[in-house]
């Protein structure tokens, strides 16, 4: 599979900071028959970790019903202008990619 | 002849001797499944929303402290836009479950302090379903519900 770069946005609202990430991914459910007649492998992100400045906010598990292309919004207090939010995934065949930005 | 027909050939008898080697052990590991670390197998086989808050070692109990947003009708159900959120105070988890999904868990949220209780994500939905908005507090697990109607399954 090839990797494109995750997308992501991080901006504050008030007092919280919003953080908005695209991440490209096939998400094979390993329940699709392809026209060959055989099954496409299930390939599918298990887990992401969202953190603030290396700090953890979020940790997600994820099974194989969320859609391709996964589409992630969270927020978070305690953070400024300029810090660090990076989200990274791991999926089931150990494939892992990550992608940072900065709060707006 | 069918100049397609050599190519489906080759192609069928190449996914039959995967088959076969996946079936007798002898592809490397990578290419069968294996899992990350903390992810729980057991959680993302189960098909009721009772044994998932089992699983957990949680109490079911429906309530108005948590709600999922999305839209009443979906066009496709490969991507419905849902979006969770918790009112009640003290919630560290988050979660979505569709009981009529092959697999009933679509996604865990674990909130760290500071993450606020509202995520939102795009889901499968195999078909019309409720779509269930779950919470953790304390050992309870809080329950909401709406119904999606989907016109084009996105599962299979």
């Amino acid at each position: 599979m090839t990797m494109i770069a995750m997308r992501m946005r991080a901006f504050l609202q008030g007092d919280d900071v919003v953080v908005r990430a695209l991440m490209f991914h096939d998400e094979d459910t390993g329940l699709v028959t392809s026209p060959y007649g055989d099954v496409i492998p299930a390939h599918y992100i298990q887990t992401v970790r969202c953190s603030h400045n290396d700090k953890l906010v979020m940790r997600c598990d994820w099974g194989i019903a969320i859609s391709k292309n996964p589409y992630i919004e969270f927020s978070f207090k305690g953070g400024k202008r300029g810090d660090r939010v990076t989200v990274s995934w791991l999926d089931n065949l150990g494939e892992t990619q990550s992608g940072s930005t900065t709060v707006r | 002849m069918n100049p397609h027909r050599r190519t489906i050939m080759q192609l069928s008898a190449h996914a039959g001797a995967a088959g076969l080697l996946a079936s007798s052990g002898l592809l490397p590991a990578r290419a069968l499944a294996s899992n990350a670390p903390g992810w729980n197998e057991a959680l993302f086989k189960a098909t009721r929303l009772e044994d998932i808050a089992r699983l957990l070692g949680l109490s079911l109990r429906e309530s108005q402290g948590v709600g999922v947003v999305g839209p009443n009708i979906a066009e496709i159900g490969a991507a419905v836009p849902v979006e969770v959120k918790a009112s009640a105070a003290g919630v560290d988890m988050l979660g979505i479950a569709v009981p009529k999904n092959p697999v009933a868990l679509v996604a865990l949220f674990d909130l760290e302090p500071g993450a606020l209780p509202k995520v939102a994500t795009r889901i499968k939905m195999a078909q019309s379903s409720h779509v269930y908005a779950l919470a953790r507090v304390g050992k309870e697990l809080l329950f909401s519900r709406t119904f999606i109607k989907v016109t084009v399954g996105g599962c299979g």
